[in-house]
């Protein structure tokens, strides 16, 4: 019925946008985009070659991952929005079971399950849920009429409240707050009454004790740490205090590439992966982080633009929801490492060292560009 | 009606959606500004603080132990020496809770014995400071160190470490003489300069090594070291040398010291010779020594035990803490005091029927002699060692002169330099006795004393002292192991300097007479002691090439009962007679002075006085009278 609203109201959309129509958009993709997401990634590589110890392997290695994130863009990018919302409810439903069977029968490490083990590879359900949540709440919403009523919030809240509760008992409270986050952003952006917000905001603000209690122990070490990370300077508090050592020493211009004494000595934990804003920060200094959080401006600028030019309602929830997650990504990285958040296991999106986050982010950009460059298509 | 509400409701929708999205974007770049203000307090705000922790981190000030100093011998031989030495040493913060499973690891690589372990926890728990290595095993063969090097990656916290280690090349023969250093304790660590002692894992624990540790230490030097954070050093980034040690020359001359030791092998025995002219000791030996190089990097209990427990008490220094009845070699000083303090005349004569008592029909006082040696003057006296006569005077001058001479030629007293050990001994006075016994002093303790029997006790040391006041008529002289400090001058030529020593201890005045003619009085009668037809010691002197004076001793060990007569072959060895000595050399113009002492050895003029015949020999003619036995007896004659 909707698509019956679009052709009444916008009788001349077709005409308008064909002659627009140059080479790029027989790609689906956005140029645009896919030079800050190149650029990104550039600048990634290029730290991550002074973070790993100066390895090359890594840098291929993790050279490969972009490249293989960047075909799985391109072929995302080619399906239509309309194919995605079909299948969302099916995915959807099959990454719950798969959730249950992580729990069931997952293999895992530091006394969380998140991997689900098949010959020849493992992978985690969970960054499935990533991509998935953000449709599937969007493909519910973009069905009703909007602003949500009282009565499809609350379904919507249990189509996001069933994974998110599913990963929290991996447990991976990082990444369930993650989900939850991309789940609820598209109900935000349905233009959901403030009310609602408020009230939500305020019952969340309830249960925040009721959360501490549902905590395993490591957790709320993390946040303890967080709130006093000299009480255990060699133990629990070691990654805080070296990572904000080694940005407060790099100073405004950073002590040069392959020179940060934190990092390239090993005093910086995990400085190639979720710490590696620490070593930019070390070796290049504000200077070369401004740079970074300018280029996350950018292709968060771009994203949000795609979104606003995209008429479908589904479509335009997805973009809107993927982009603003992947700066909550950016954000609770930097937060967690310069010591604003407790430490979550969440990688700075195409620099840390990692494919999976890197295969996901280019497949939610991926999403981003098909619902973007097939905006009258659904039309038809 | 229903399309019109939801087309209108379409076109309210997508301008809430652009709004929100505008909304999002602006809490985006708030966000981001939040960050960037964070990263602005770390970075520009914080800057100072967090560039010091990160040096902090990196940077570590490192000490630098200095190489101690060497030590000669007057001729210039080398008798402590620094070898390299490589450890296997465990950093305890690095390793952390894996100790067990480490040290089990390094024992799979190198052989490492329960005993290592045993001692390395024990070291462990004496730690001085945090970040310090401790050794687990010394002295590893290249074999091992390839063996290590090569597991090294596996094994993080270990480390193989260089480091000197003090070797007595000489092993016992010096080891009385010199002392030896060990490793450093806290109590010690706790006493020394703690920034000086920073890299320093030894220190003089005994004799010369303990008394110029300051000398023989050197300077700490530092360096700043980039480590990482497993404190492995990754490049030296400053560094200030450490001032070695200085090297000491000392009077000590290797041969004599060898020749020396050899004589008194399997005795308990002590010789200490000294150079006149310098208080100089040219040797000192105590028998049995031991290896000092033993407890350098800590003895086993085993070896200890067996040194700790040995009935010939190896680690005793009988030279500078054996405290001995002199008996008769006292006599010379005591017949200086009758003579001098005017009592009687040299010529003062005593009839001697072979017993003194002080009243008639009293308590005997015996002569070593059975019947007696008949009519005696002071030089007689002397020549035979009468006891009668020294009984006689000795009651007549009372204990007060006695004492006086006595503690003139440093009887009772540390006149050494540098011999940390040395014991004062006792010289009795009638102060003395009342402080410690609280008992008055009676004209039979003036007896006793005028034959160096009674409370008197002296070490060989003191004797030998006593001998080189003796031989330069009065003029005293320190008796000191340094020579000097060994320095190479902007000419490349070997300086020896005798360094200032702070505190220095004070020795007596020169012993002036009143009657300096005395002198000769009294060494006359000390050379009649080995040439004089009836010398108790004539046996030395028939051949000899120089002329001695000396003075034979036997020290009684057990007292003999009144009318009971002391008898060796009834008698178990231990309780036999301390043989003694005191002798110099030429007796005109004296160049050796020594004191021989050789416990239960018999009469001093039979045993102890051939014994200094031979190192005078040795050392004035330079004939080493054990090559000759060593040749004899066809055993090998290189050790």
């Amino acid at each position: 019925m909707n698509n019956r609203d679009f052709e009444r109201s916008l009788p001349e959309a077709g005409h308008h946008l064909r002659r627009k129509k140059g080479w790029w958009s027989y790609t689906h993709l956005d140029a645009w985009m896919l030079f800050f997401l190149f650029l990104l990634s550039a600048f990634g590589l290029f730290v991550l070659y002074s973070a790993s110890g100066q390895d090359v392997d890594y840098v291929l290695r993790q050279a490969v991952r972009i490249g293989a994130g960047f075909v799985v863009l391109i072929i995302l990018a080619q399906f239509t929005p309309r194919l995605l919302a079909r299948w969302a409810p099916w995915v959807y439903a099959a990454g719950v079971v798969l959730l249950v069977a992580v729990i069931l029968f997952g293999v895992g490490a530091k006394g969380a399950q998140r991997w689900i083990a098949l010959p020849g590879f493992r992978f985690q359900p969970a960054e499935v849920m990533k991509l998935i949540l953000p449709l599937m709440v969007a493909c519910y919403l973009a069905g009703r009429s909007l602003p949500p009523s009282f009565k499809h919030c609350f379904i919507s809240l249990l189509l996001i409240g069933v994974p998110t509760v599913l990963i929290m008992k991996q447990p991976d409270l990082g990444t369930s707050l993650l989900i939850a986050a991309s789940g609820v952003f598209v109900l935000l952006f349905s233009g959901i009454r403030w009310h609602y917000i408020m009230g939500a905001l305020a019952v969340a603000g309830a249960a925040l004790p009721g959360l501490w209690m549902v905590m395993k122990d490591y957790q709320r070490q993390r946040v303890l740490t967080f709130l006093d990370p000299e009480s255990d300077p060699l133990g629990a508090g070691w990654n805080i205090i070296q990572s904000k050592t080694a940005i407060g020493s790099g100073g405004i211009w950073g002590k040069g590439w392959l020179s940060g004494t934190q990092s390239q000595l090993d005093f910086l934990p995990e400085s190639h992966t979720d710490f590696i804003i620490a070593v930019i920060a070390e070796e290049l200094g504000l200077i070369g982080i401004s740079i970074l959080l300018v280029m996350y401006i950018l292709i968060i600028g771009r994203g949000l633009w795609m979104a606003t030019r995209v008429s479908d309602c589904f479509g335009k929830l997805v973009a809107a929801s993927i982009v603003l997650t992947f700066f909550v990504y950016v954000f609770v990285n930097i937060g967690m490492v310069s010591g604003l958040l407790p430490v979550v296991g969440v990688p700075l999106p195409f620099v840390s060292y990692g494919g999976t986050s890197v295969v996901t982010l280019m497949a939610g950009f991926g999403i981003l560009m098909s619902v973007y460059s097939h905006k009258q298509m659904t039309l038809r | 009606m229903s399309r019109f509400e939801q087309l209108k409701d379409h076109s309210q929708e997508n301008r809430t959606f652009v709004f929100r999205v505008v909304l999002a974007f602006c809490i985006v770049l708030l966000l981001i500004g939040v960050l960037l203000g964070r990263l602005y307090y770390l970075q520009v705000v914080q800057y100072d603080r967090y560039a010091a922790m990160s040096d902090n981190n990196r940077i570590q000030l490192q000490p630098v132990a200095p190489t101690r100093g060497l030590i000669y011998d007057t001729h210039g031989v080398l008798l402590a020496e620094n070898r390299p030495s490589y450890s296997v040493t465990i950093l305890k913060e690095e390793v952390g809770k894996q100790l067990d499973s480490t040290l089990s690891e390094l024992q799979k690589i190198i052989e490492i014995s329960g005993k290592d372990i045993e001692q390395f926890k024990k070291r462990l728990k004496l730690r001085r400071r945090p970040y310090e290595t401790v050794p687990v095993r010394f002295r590893l063969t290249e074999e091992e160190i390839a063996k290590l090097a090569v597991n090294y990656h596996r094994l993080p916290g270990v480390q193989v470490e260089a480091d000197l280690i003090r070797h007595y090349p000489y092993g016992e023969s010096l080891v009385h003489a010199m002392g030896y250093v060990g490793r450093i304790n806290i109590k010690e660590l706790q006493q020394a300069d703690p920034k000086e002692y920073a890299g320093t894992n030894y220190i003089g624990k005994l004799g010369i090594e303990k008394f110029y540790e300051p000398m023989l230490h050197g300077s700490v030097g530092m360096q700043k070291v980039e480590t990482n954070a497993r404190g492995r050093v990754m490049r030296v980034l400053e560094r200030t040398d450490p001032v070695p040690g200085q090297n000491l020359q000392l009077y000590i001359d290797l041969r004599l010291q060898q020749i020396t030791e050899k004589l008194l092998q399997g005795e308990k025995a002590s010789i200490v010779a000294i150079d006149p002219a310098t208080g100089g000791i040219l040797a000192l030996v105590s028998t049995p020594g031991y290896d000092p190089n033993l407890f350098v990097t800590g003895i086993s209990t085993a070896n200890y035990s067996a040194l700790r427990d040995s009935p010939d008490l190896p680690l005793f220094n009988r030279a500078v803490r054996g405290r001995y009845p002199p008996g008769s070699t006292i006599k010379p000083v005591n017949a200086l005091a009758a003579i001098d303090s005017e009592t009687v005349l040299p010529t003062h004569t005593v009839w001697d029927p072979g017993f003194y008592t002080l009243t008639r029909g009293g308590r005997r006082y015996h002569d070593w002699k059975r019947g007696g040696h008949g009519k005696v003057n002071m030089h007689l006296a002397l020549e035979q060692s009468c006891d009668v006569w020294f009984y006689d005077v000795g009651y007549r001058m009372g204990v007060d002169p006695m004492s006086d001479y006595l503690g003139r030629f440093g009887f009772g007293q540390v006149t050494s330099l540098d011999l940390p050990e040395a014991l004062a001994g006792i010289l009795p006075s009638r102060e003395w006795k009342r402080k410690t016994r609280n008992l008055p002093w009676y004209p039979g303790d003036s007896l006793n004393l005028s034959i160096g029997q009674g409370f008197f006790l002296t070490t060989p040391l003191q004797l030998a002292t006593a001998a080189t006041v003796l031989a330069n008529r009065g003029k005293w002289v320190q008796p000191k192991l340094l020579k000097g400090v060994r320095d190479v001058d902007e000419d490349g030529f070997l300086r020896l300097a005798m360094p200032d020593i702070p505190n220095a201890r004070p020795y007596p005045e020169d012993v002036k007479l009143k009657h300096p003619k005395y002198w000769e009085t009294i060494i006359e009668s000390m050379v009649a002691v080995v040439h004089g037809e009836r010398g108790t010691a004539r046996r030395i002197g028939k051949d000899a090439a120089y002329k001695i004076a000396g003075k034979s001793g036997t020290a009684q060990v057990i007292g003999i009962k009144q009318d009971e007569r002391y008898d060796a072959d009834k008698l178990d060895k231990r309780f036999h007679d301390h043989a003694l000595f005191l002798a110099f050399a030429p007796a005109d113009k004296p160049r050796i002075a020594l004191a021989v002492i050789v416990e239960n050895g018999g009469g001093g003029s039979s045993v102890a006085a051939p014994l200094a015949r031979q190192v005078m020999d040795a050392y004035l003619l330079g004939i080493d009278p054990t090559a000759d036995k060593v040749v004899a007896s066809g055993t090998d004659a290189h050790e």
